[in-house]
């Protein structure tokens, strides 16, 4: 188990390496000169040599990379180039309120979707299952941000129950505070709901039609073992599926944020695309992506603590 | 050697189950089981009529989609001559819709095209030859599938700056990966398989392998795949659009046309939900017809 | 077709000379492991193993599952390239300058795979199967869909039946016999069976074996039969060939080997067999234990790790084929034995 976890850890090395190198060539490969971008049209060719030695751009490219590489490991961004405020506190501040949404729609949407694939398993071929089989293939079906702005026509612009913008004051009491987060988190877990559901429900038929449960049963087993073995075989792949979706609320909220204009670092990362804020760009994606290899690792030891088969 | 044939002698051996399936080609009976298929064939006949109205867009309505009335700004559904209405520039909304149908479907379905071919080429190399090319490969795929999808083609189209083309690019990067895994995987698991060793011991050449032995089992799935990624590449596309990452203004498009209408949420509420439904049930059209298509190329499902 | 009594055109040596000879082949499999994937250890699969088969016959290789029968058949057959070794066909040496290649050998040399259905391509009819790699080696299309529905009905299946469907609409049975008659569209002159009834029912197994002893003698095919199952290797083999992690332990004609077996492990895999005949169960000691792991076999002779003969002779030195020591039987029974209680089987006193 212990040498799974490090083996596991020494693949996911490479590919943080490897994300920071895209992450990286990116900004190079992107048409223009980066200084180009961050000085105005008119500055000085003094103005644009002295910024090229604060940014390091005159040294070679691989050199720029492992400067950047080597501060980019303790955190340290620099500056951004729209307002001259240190990269990591902004990123830490949106990733708290990235994190706040997540957290939320995680709980939700996991449990009302594994709540209804097995209520669909439970009711196979009948109307429940119908209903849900058929709810569930439109909410994959679904743009989330055509979704939010119709939650925002329904209650805030047509009836005025929720507000639609924003995270509300800090100088505001908790519960009102909680009803900028309403609309945000209906909308991020209508995915994770659907497609956890889907797979619970997958699974449990797929378990029940193999031929040890009905051994199982056939042992006079009552139905509580026989359930917590069906919970023992369908847990591994949909709790990877699970790690899997929460990275997706932490990353691809962006298109969310945007409608509900909440300060996350989706939104942080639309403001650095319009403004050309290439620190803040390179810090948010490179952060966000070790956030999603991080989870990736921590599911696949957990799968692998439950699970001995996939253990090599 | 004809005599022989007073050998064979039906029904001595294990008699089979079911009734006698007429021969009939693998194909034959996908299209035989799909046109069984209320709902796949509904779901189609949609799509058709989604492209059809798109490529004729000029022909279905009257009004020039970019050519708009200050006077007639905002207005609702149901406006005498604007039957959906009309923007924030005064154009109307139905030919602006089915103008922005080409866009929406182009910038939906090329990137999942370009993966189609760049994917599986890589995958089924990776899966094939293994060793360390196909680490190679696969290593490098696992970088890309570091980053959650949206996250990636926000910063790649974010980075190479917006347009049409910058978006098919940043789409086509994030559906390579997922590609080239499933090729690689069906692939790996195939070639493992006793008829794949049978036909090398047979003599047949690496090549001819890959072309009769593992692409006939291999591209059924990566196809299926496919038109599932159709699906979220519409959603995704017209997200980036939605974002300004994707097409540019004025050009009709499904996610841009969601984007300039939200704005004017507050005048117009039913308006702004309109392009969002074109989005969502082309989406689900697509969605139902990949699921239609995998259960007909089930080949143990003896419907 | 029927080349019963006619000499073989493609016969090269006569009767007498070996259809196959192999030589010192092996076969080492690394193992890897550990936090780096590093080469941690070699799995010795097959291990200096040489024999003969001669024209006509049927060459039986039996032993416990992992002691290299598969390993070797698909040695033979090239499909692994093996790390040491020589095959010489029918007096050609494969691969070697002035020999034969390796496609020419496997032209004249096919195999049949234990499980039938993942052996055919699923997407592929029967008939498309059989007549896929003579098309492939030139015959034209229409010929050799002809001569694939010909070979359905000489393995017992109605063309006009069968030809057209597809693996999954056949049984178990059914499929073995399109994978006997797609090995035979090449007309080889060698047909490895590897494990080839074992996944068939009792009575289908039965109607295969019967199939196959027809189609030897039709088409004057040379049969090796790989199995675990002993009372099968017996029932269709001419010789025997007994295999141990890797190694020949005993071969020799099946009635000498069945009656008469010289190795401590030929014997005690005899009597865990499974006889008919109660009065002829025997009391001799059965196998107990697993083999040893062939990542790291033991020193020697393999099997003393098992054997309740064993003393230090057999850790010296892996013991060589020869013939047995206390013997009037065929001069072409070898085993690989040192000690002479041992070949003997005589019951031990002493513990």
């Amino acid at each position: 188990m212990l040498l799974f976890s490090l083996r596991r850890l020494m693949l996911a090395i490479p590919t943080l390496l490897g994300v920071s190198l895209v992450v990286f060539g990116l900004v190079h490969i992107a048409p223009g000169n980066p200084i180009d971008m961050l000085m105005p049209p008119e500055a000085s060719p003094e103005a644009i040599a002295q910024m090229k030695i604060a940014y390091g751009f005159d040294k070679p490219l691989y050199i720029q990379y492992f400067l950047w590489l080597g501060h980019a490991a303790v955190g340290q961004f620099g500056l951004s180039v729209f307002n001259a405020t240190p990269v990591w506190d902004q990123l830490v501040v949106a990733l708290g309120n990235t994190v706040q949404l997540a957290l939320l729609a995680a709980f939700f949407g996991f449990g009302f979707g594994i709540v209804l694939g097995l209520l669909s398993a439970a009711y196979y071929g009948k109307w429940p299952d119908k209903l849900f089989s058929a709810i569930t293939t439109a909410g994959v079906s679904l743009p989330h941000y055509w979704c939010a702005i119709v939650l925002v026509m329904l209650c805030a612009v047509l009836h005025d129950w929720l507000p639609a913008q924003g995270m509300g004051d800090d100088s505001l009491p908790f519960y009102e505070r909680l009803q900028y987060m309403i609309l945000p988190v209906v909308t991020l877990m209508l995915i994770p709901m659907g497609v956890i559901g889907r797979l619970v429900r997958a699974r449990v038929l797929d378990i029940i039609s193999q031929d040890f449960v009905g051994a199982l049963s056939a042992k006079g087993l009552t139905r509580w073992p026989v359930l917590r073995h069906i919970i023992k075989n369908a847990a591994p792949p949909v709790l990877a599926l699970m790690g899997l979706q929460f990275g997706y609320l932490l990353g691809g909220s962006i298109l969310i944020e945007t409608v509900f204009n909440w300060p996350g670092s989706g939104n942080l990362l639309n403001l650095a695309i319009f403004r050309r804020d290439i620190p803040v760009l390179q810090a948010t994606i490179l952060v966000l992506a070790t956030f999603f290899v991080l989870l990736n690792l921590a599911v696949d030891v957990i799968q692998a603590a439950i699970d001995p088969r996939i253990r090599r | 050697m004809a005599s022989d044939t007073t050998m064979a002698q039906p029904g001595t051996l294990a008699a089979p189950a079911a009734a006698f399936i007429a021969p009939a080609g693998y194909w034959k009976l996908v299209r035989r089981r799909l046109l069984r298929d209320k709902t796949t064939l509904f779901v189609t006949a949609m799509l058709v009529a989604i492209v059809f109205i798109s490529l004729a867009a000029p022909w279905v309505t009257s009004y020039d989609p970019y050519q708009g009335s200050i006077m007639l700004r905002l207005k609702p559904i149901g406006t005498p001559g604007h039957w959906l209405g009309t923007d924030e520039t005064g154009r109307d909304i139905w030919t602006r819709l089915c103008y922005g149908g080409r866009l929406s479907l182009l910038a939906g379905v090329v990137p999942v095209a370009v993966s189609l071919v760049v994917g599986s080429f890589l995958g089924i190399v990776a899966g094939f030859v293994g060793g360390r090319i196909g680490t190679l490969i696969m290593r490098t795929m696992d970088v890309f599938y570091a980053f959650p999808s949206i996250l990636l083609a926000v910063a790649i189209c974010g980075l190479l700056g917006n347009g049409l083309t910058n978006s098919i690019i940043a789409l086509a990067v994030v559906f390579i990966p997922p590609m080239v895994r499933i090729a690689e995987t069906v692939t790996a698991q195939t070639r493992q398989l006793d008829f794949v060793e049978a036909a090398r011991a047979g003599g047949t050449s690496t090549m001819q392998i890959i072309r009769h032995h593992i692409l006939s089992n291999v591209l059924g799935t990566i196809l299926v795949y496919a038109t599932s990624l159709i699906s979220l590449s519409i959603i995704l596309s017209a997200g980036l659009s939605f974002l300004g990452l994707g097409v540019t203004p004025p050009q009709a498009e499904w996610g841009l046309m969601l984007n300039s209408l939200r704005q004017a949420i507050y005048v117009q509420p039913y308006v702004a939900a309109l392009p969002g439904l074109l989005i969502f049930v082309t989406s689900m059209c697509f969605n139902l017809m990949s699921d239609g298509l995998r259960g007909a190329m089930d080949v143990r499902l003896n419907r | 077709m029927a080349k019963t009594g006619a000499l073989d055109p493609r016969d090269r040596g006569g009767k007498a000379q070996p259809l196959l000879t192999v030589q010192n082949l092996r076969k080492h499999f690394p193992v890897r492991g550990g936090v780096l994937n590093r080469v941690k250890a070699t799995v010795h699969a097959v291990d200096d193993v040489s024999f003969s088969v001669r024209k006509g016959e049927t060459l039986g290789i039996v032993g416990e599952s992992g002691c290299g029968k598969s390993t070797t058949a698909r040695l033979l057959m090239q499909l692994i390239a093996p790390d040491e070794g020589t095959l010489i066909f029918d007096g050609d040496e494969v691969g070697a300058t002035g020999g034969i290649s390796v496609a020419a050998m496997r032209r004249q040399m096919q195999m049949v795979f234990q499980d039938s259905y993942s052996s055919l391509n699923p997407r592929m009819t029967m008939v498309d199967s059989i007549a896929y790699a003579p098309h492939m080696h030139g015959v034209p299309k229409r010929r050799a869909y002809e001569e694939a529905e010909s070979l359905l009905a000489q393995v017992g299946l109605n063309p006009q039946q069968h030809a057209r469907r597809y693996p999954h609409e056949m049984s178990g049975g059914q499929r073995q016999r399109v994978n006997i008659a797609r090995a035979l569209a090449l007309e080889p002159r060698l047909v490895i069976l590897d494990e080839a009834v074992s996944a068939l029912d009792k009575s289908v197994e039965a109607q295969v074996l019967n199939l196959l002893r027809e189609l030897k003698a039709r088409f004057d095919l040379t049969y090796i039969f790989i199995s675990h199952d002993l009372n099968v290797v017996e029932y269709v083999s001419d010789r025997v060939m007994v295999m141990y992690l890797g190694q020949v332990v005993e071969s020799g004609p099946v009635e000498a080997i069945y009656r008469q077996p010289r190795h401590p492990y030929t014997r005690a895999l005899l009597a865990s067999k499974p006889s008919m005949d109660p009065d002829k169960r025997t009391t001799a000691m059965p196998l107990t234990g697993d083999p040893p792991n062939p990542i790291d076999p033991p020193s020697g002779c393999r099997f003393r790790t098992r054997c309740s003969y064993a003393r230090d002779i057999c850790a010296a030195a892996i013991p060589p084929l020869a013939p047995p020591m206390v013997d009037d039987g065929p001069a072409e029974h070898l085993v690989a034995c040192v000690v002479p209680e041992a070949q003997e089987g005589r019951v031990l006193t002493h513990a």
